[in-house]
């Protein structure tokens, strides 16, 4: 299980990144963490000719709090936002997910862009970008551009990048008082990918919920959000029968895959109960007690 | 010091190498000059090989070598050796080598490329190109056992390796007087051992000394290297086999051949150069064998008071394209099933059927785990039907302490022996695990955890284990004079501390420090008899042939001794390193110079001394095996909304003797506890109907983390078995037997309401939610 | 924590640059000769751009205490510490390391005797066949590095990215609470 042969160049800055990817086009492939790329590249199932490696980019690794965004750098390691006080405050609901991210181990290494980037139709992260409306920044030679989660995520392992992007930030705008998140999911085994995982945004008005948000991950090719139930919630109380609705509705709307780990209803099933429970604590953090 | 080691928890000897980075496993294997080998794997699960190109792959630079089948000397180009032969398997099917003609499952090898690298032999993989003529494949158990199927093999006219019955009594006639009869179809299915080392064989030849060496993950190197001489047509003394650290076995690392073990050496000895070569992962899902799939339709026969009156179970057991190891797992399977309970009237008939996926041969546990599942599932069943508490219907069945031996009526074990129990307590077993676990108030406890809206479940399950069989191992004792005491025996370690277990048992008979006394296994060139390491074996059998080794030097060394000292052999003692006059400690002589002393430069060697040194060989062949038992009772918590489950308590009661070292006995059934654990509801080899394996990863065949496996509470009963001299009996496959039978039996209870029946391993959270629906819309059984 | 492209150098003279581009590009390589520390010790060495940071320890510096058990990153077995922190060097290429420390098994107790970690591995039968145990030993360092007193969650979650096919995990999380209280940090 060793790669192919390829050619490695490590650029010093994003200029130089943009330049050797537009030099080398489809034949290049960026290498972050490599938590996701290095074992396709070891099993051969990824064969670039190039590969760029951005680590030694150190204006790409961040967390910076700008106006009401929090602005995460794509090559910020996993671990430093999981250990990061700013994030923990601004943005739990991302730092709530980002420990369902593998182990320590894979995230001392695996960064925030890379997860994104890679859009793995179970991964938790693109879920959360999902339900927090974070907005992707991607430099290209002819620019810079910022897409939603809905112009990002294109399918099954595919975004809108194209081989001369390069991801460079992530803003996940902060969220206003009296909002709760969360996030729940459920997995083979700790630490595996989600085979159903939920993100809740959810605002309060005294007992009502003014706004709610919910996206999925592990249910379809891409992070999905339930826009239906979003906009039934708006408006509703707070209680548990609501929120048992939205959820049932929510996952009724889902069209999951069987595979080999779950069955397409356990999916659809079990999406309606994480979506209850996400839906719930979301509320209970965002000040509100459940009736 | 204590004044016995025997039955001491200390701490391993093998330990300070392996915590270091010094251990030295297959791949720290390093000469100089190494090339490195890969295969070219089938990647169809039935196809006829129509041309096979390998130019493109020979010309890449630092390529030395593309191997297929037509380039093996005829000797090593046909089936490989047929391990254990039994009346009933009639087609005896082995694998090839390299296949030249057939590939019958995905992974099979077809060509050896050899290359400075790793890296580089796996370039030169893509550039083979092999034409295949794609074959319809038998993949699902239950078809491919039907007439019709897809054959695996051409000159076969179906796919029925073997078709065996094993009987005791009159099971029709009990069956058809029986007042209750309870059928139930039970299935077991596929899984891997994967240790967390591969398997891995380097080769080295040394030309002039016509001398060929091999190192090999195996937990067999003696027998290794008698075929290996076979094969390549070498005298044994000219092959040396080293097993040297394993990375863990639990039994498929034993298969004698391997392909990969016969084409590597034979690759080195043609390019005069080392050669290793090392499975990675990927190869290892498709070319280690697996284990576990069985089909049990099982009935058993009661009296109004749940006494059992028969069993009767009909099986079909999965052998993938080659049944090159033999029957042991439907065999033990079989022989396994009664357990603690006294069956009058039994019936155990399988087939064992070819399939076009990896062939199978024993993984820890080795058919018993199934046995174990099919009865502690029926006597659930027939409390349940019966409305009998579940531990009461057991008592009622249990052989008693006084009834041993006990015949199981004419079943033969695996090692085609007559099955009777050698001796133990199952009723004092199993009433120390319901103590520990709580079931006398569990009725209570259960209840409090449903008002609390938690679905707790109490699941326990009972296993007689056959250990220690023949038919024998051996082992060499040599006193240094520097006082050190080497032992020498065969059977190879994966972990199991034989290093310190064997070196405990010297101790005691010589008197000196454990850590005085080193132990070499597994190397065919320190010792070169014995079978290897399995069935739970190694301790019975290589630690009696070690006590015999080291009561022999003992005696030796009070001869020698005695004339040293010039007192009488009857008044010396071992102790500390030295031999001494009882009750006068001063008149000493330290047991390195009793070495030296019977190794003299001048003078006469007495007769009655055999021999110069302090040195002894002896064999242990046991007449049967010594039959451990235990009981497994947990409680585990599920989420039925999610299908998640969780072990809140884990409990082992164990008798498997006279216990060495508590430690490592504990630490074997606390991970084969954890294996079981990944049995019941993690590990799953799942095949399309191509007969692709789909899971080929640690992302897919999923092993349990620290997170799924829970504290294993350990306590022991010690039964001596009368049959070997210690009075052990063997512990490697404790852990995992009864864990699938228990984990459905606390499921059962946990979803009690919804009527639950656990009848299938292993399960997954959406399938386990599959049956609670299944359970819930079904009509309430009559 | 990553490598530093500043201590890499193209083992061979770069290929041709084409004359008319417009500002130099950094030419990918094969090959490229680094320099880093491994175990304390600074290594420069000539290595193919492909080859993993396990295979480099294991083939060209000879510490073989780093094992392979998986290659994608998921049994953990060959965890080596990157400027201190656990990664998988299956996953990581040589020249990644360039300019980083990185710390294996073999530094843990240089000479005779064991490291506090090991001691209490060997303590509470925390290894069986030992191929797991060299990752999990530099996963426990690092955290009880970090962590003086850490919390059982903290252990669990740092051992729940390696597998370990003998133990049963019991043996090693105990050493890894007793190895909290006995190494004077
Ligand atoms: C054992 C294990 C368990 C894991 N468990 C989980 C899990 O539970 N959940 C989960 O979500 N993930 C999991 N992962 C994967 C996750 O850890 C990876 O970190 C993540 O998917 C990829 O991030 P990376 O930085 O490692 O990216 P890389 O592997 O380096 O790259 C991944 C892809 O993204 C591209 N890319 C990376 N950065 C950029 C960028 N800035 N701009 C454009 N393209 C870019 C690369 O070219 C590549 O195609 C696991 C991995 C392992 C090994
Ligand atoms: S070998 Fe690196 S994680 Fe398994
Ligand atoms: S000790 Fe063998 S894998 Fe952990």
């Amino acid at each position: 299980m060793k790669p192919a042969p390829f050619r490695y160049v490590a650029p010093r800055s994003v200029d130089e990144t943009l330049a050797l990817l537009a030099e080398h086009g489809a034949e290049g492939k960026i290498l972050a963490g490599g938590q996701s790329l290095v074992p396709l590249l070891n099993m051969r199932l990824a064969r670039p000719q190039v590969i760029v490696d951005i680590n030694g980019i150190r204006s790409l690794a961040y967390i910076r709090r700008k106006d009401d965004h929090l602005h995460v750098g794509a090559l910020t390691r996993q671990r430093a936002v999981e250990e990061s006080a700013t994030v923990r405050r601004q943005v739990p609901l991302l730092w709530e997910a980002i420990r369902f991210v593998g182990h320590p181990q894979i995230r001392t290494r695996g960064t925030v862009g890379g997860s994104l980037a890679h859009a793995d139709p179970s991964a938790e992260l693109p879920a959360v970008a999902a339900a927090l409306d974070a907005e992707l920044v991607v430099r290209s030679p002819s620019g810079e551009r910022a897409l939603s989660p809905g112009e990002f995520f294109a399918g099954y392992l595919t975004t809108a990048l194209e081989p001369t992007d390069l991801l460079t930030e992530i803003r996940f705008p902060l969220l206003p008082e009296r909002t709760g998140t969360a996030f729940v999911e459920v997995a083979r085994r700790h630490g595996d990918f989600a085979l159903v995982g939920v993100a809740a945004v959810v605002r309060r008005s005294d007992g009502t919920i003014a706004e709610a948000r919910l996206a999925f991950t592990g249910v379809g090719p891409g992070p999905v959000r339930a826009r239906g139930a979003e906009g039934r919630l708006a408006g509703s109380a707070g209680t548990s029968r609501v929120f048992a609705d939205a959820a049932r509705e929510a996952a009724a709307r889902l069209d999951p895959e069987s595979e080999i780990h779950a069955t397409a209803q356990y999916r659809r099933d079990v999406a309606a109960t994480l979506a209850r429970r996400a839906l719930e604590l979301a509320w209970q953090r965002s000040g509100g007690r459940t009736r | 010091m204590p004044t016995r080691w025997f039955g001491e928890r200390i701490p391993r000897n093998e330990d300070p190498r392996l915590l270091t980075g010094r251990g030295m496993y297959v791949d720290d294997v390093r000469r100089p000059g190494t090339l490195h080998a890969a295969f070219y794997r089938s990647p169809h699960a039935h196809a006829r090989i129509l041309r096979i190109a390998t130019d493109q792959a020979k010309a890449l630079p630092g390529v030395v070598a593309v191997v297929t089948a037509q380039d093996l000397p005829e000797r090593i180009r046909g089936p490989l050796p047929k391990l254990i032969p039994h009346p009933a398997l009639v087609h005896h099917k082995t694998q090839v080598a390299l296949a030249g003609e057939v590939v019958r499952h995905v992974g099979e090898p077809i060509a050896l490329v050899v290359a400075e690298s790793r890296y580089i032999a796996e370039d030169a993989l893509e550039l083979i190109d092999v034409e295949f003529e794609v074959l319809p494949a038998a993949v699902d158990l239950e078809a491919a056992a039907k007439p019709g199927a897809p054959r695996v093999h051409a000159d076969m006219a179906d796919n029925i390796a073997a078709h065996h019955i094993q009987r005791a009594g009159n099971v029709e006639e009990a069956f058809a007087k029986a007042p209750h009869v309870f059928r139930e179809r039970f299935t077991m299915d596929r899984g891997s051992s994967s240790p967390i080392e591969t398997r891995g064989v380097v080769a080295e030849w040394d030309p002039r000394s016509h001398q060929l060496t091999v190192w090999d993950s195996t937990q067999a190197p003696i027998r290794i290297r008698n075929y290996l001489s076979d094969l390549l047509g070498l005298p044994q003394a000219n092959v040396r086999v080293i097993a040297p650290d394993i990375g863990g076995g639990f039994g498929p690392k034993i298969m004698m051949c391997y392909p990969e073990e016969i084409s590597i050496p034979w690759a080195a000895m043609m390019l005069e150069r080392p050669v290793k070569w090392i499975e990675d992962r990927r190869e290892h899902f498709v070319a280690t064998n697996h284990e576990r799939l069985q089909i049990h339709d099982a009935e058993i026969a009661v009296d109004t008071d749940g006494r059992i009156l028969g069993v009767r179970t009909t099986y079909l057991h999965d052998c993938g394209a080659y049944c090159a190891y033999g029957l042991t797992v439907p065999i033990v399977s079989g022989t396994t099933l009664p357990g603690p309970y006294k069956i009058p009237n039994y019936h155990a008939e399988y087939r064992a059927v070819f399939a076009n996926k990896t062939q199978t041969s024993p993984y820890r546990g080795a058919g018993r785990p199934h046995g174990v599942f099919v009865m502690e599932r029926l006597m659930d069943r027939v409390a349940r039907e019966l409305g009998i508490d579940r531990a009461e219907v057991r008592r009622r069945n249990f052989i008693q302490p006084h009834e041993f031996p006990y015949d199981l009526g004419g079943l033969i074990y695996q090692d085609g022996v007559r099955l009777v129990y050698d001796s133990g307590n199952y009723p004092e077993v199993f009433r120390k695990t319901m103590d520990h676990i709580g079931y006398a108030d569990w009725a209570a406890q259960k209840a409090r955890y449903r008002r609390e809206g938690r679905r707790v479940g109490l699941g326990f399950a009972f296993y007689v284990e056959g250990t220690g069989i023949g038919p024998y191992e051996g082992c060499r004792i040599t006193v240094e004079p520097s006082g050190k005491v080497y032992v020498a025996t065969s059977v190879g370690t994966q972990g199991q501390g034989h290093y310190t277990s064997f070196a405990q048992i010297v101790a005691d008979a010589l008197g000196t420090d454990v850590r005085d006394v080193i132990v070499t296994t597994g190397d065919s060139g320190a010792f070169g008899w014995g079978t290897g390491t399995f069935a739970s074996r190694a301790a019975v059998v290589a630690g009696n042939a070690v006590a015999l080794a080291a009561g022999a030097v003992r005696q030796k060394t009070l001869q020698v001794a005695a004339t040293l000292l010039e007192a009488r052999g009857d008044d010396l003692e071992l102790a500390e390193g030295k031999v001494f006059v009882r009750g006068v400690p001063g008149r000493a002589v330290m047991l390195g110079q009793v070495a030296a002393a019977a190794n003299p430069l001048r003078g006469v060697i007495p007769q009655e001394w055999e021999g110069p040194g302090l040195e002894a060989t002896r064999y242990f062949a046991p007449p049967s095996g010594a039959f451990a038992a235990g009981c497994h009772a947990a409680l585990v918590e599920v989420d039925t909304e999610t299908g998640l489950i969780r072990f809140l308590r884990y409990v082992v009661v164990h008798d498997c003797g006279p216990v060495i070292n508590p430690m490592i006995l504990e630490g074997q059934v606390r991970g084969g506890v954890a294996q079981g654990i990944g049995n019941a509801f993690y590990e799953k080899l799942v095949y399309d109907e191509q007969g692709q394996l789909l899971t080929q990863t640690f992302m897919d065949y999923l092993l349990p983390t620290v997170a799924e496996v829970p504290p294993v509470e350990v306590d022991h009963v010690e039964t001596p078995s009368p049959l070997n001299p210690l009075g052990i009996k063997g512990a490697g496959e404790a852990g995992v037997i009864p864990v699938p039978a228990l984990v459905a039996s606390a499921l059962d209870d946990a979803l009690s309401e919804e009527g639950v029946r656990i009848t299938e391993m292993p399960l997954s959270p959406s399938r386990l939610r599959e049956i609670l629906r299944e359970a819930q819309t079904a009509p309430t059984p009559a | 924590m990553n490598g530093d492209p500043a201590h890499t150098t193209p083992a061979q003279a770069p290929a041709r640059v084409p004359a008319r581009r417009k500002r130099r590009l950094r030419e990918p390589q094969s090959a490229l000769t680094i320099r880093f520390t491994v175990n304390g010790e600074t290594v420069e060495r000539t290595v193919e751009v492909r080859k993993t940071l396990a295979d480099f320890l294991r083939e060209d510096l000879g510490l073989t205490g780093t094992h392979l058990g998986c290659e994608h990153g998921v049994c953990g077995a060959c965890t080596g510490l990157l400027n201190g922190e656990p990664v998988r060097s299956c996953l990581l290429f040589a020249v990644q390391a360039a300019g980083a420390g990185i710390e294996t098994v073999e530094s843990l107790a240089p000479g005779e005797g064991l490291h506090p970690v090991q001691a209490a591995f060997r303590e509470h039968h925390g290894l069986q066949c030992g191929f797991c145990t060299p990752g999990f030993l530099m996963s426990a360092v690092a955290l009880l590095r970090d962590h003086t007193v850490p919390t059982d969650e903290q252990i669990l979650e740092t051992l729940g990215g390696h597998l370990c096919r003998c133990t049963g995990y019991q043996g090693i999380v105990e050493a890894v609470r007793a190895a909290a209280r006995t190494w004077q940090r």
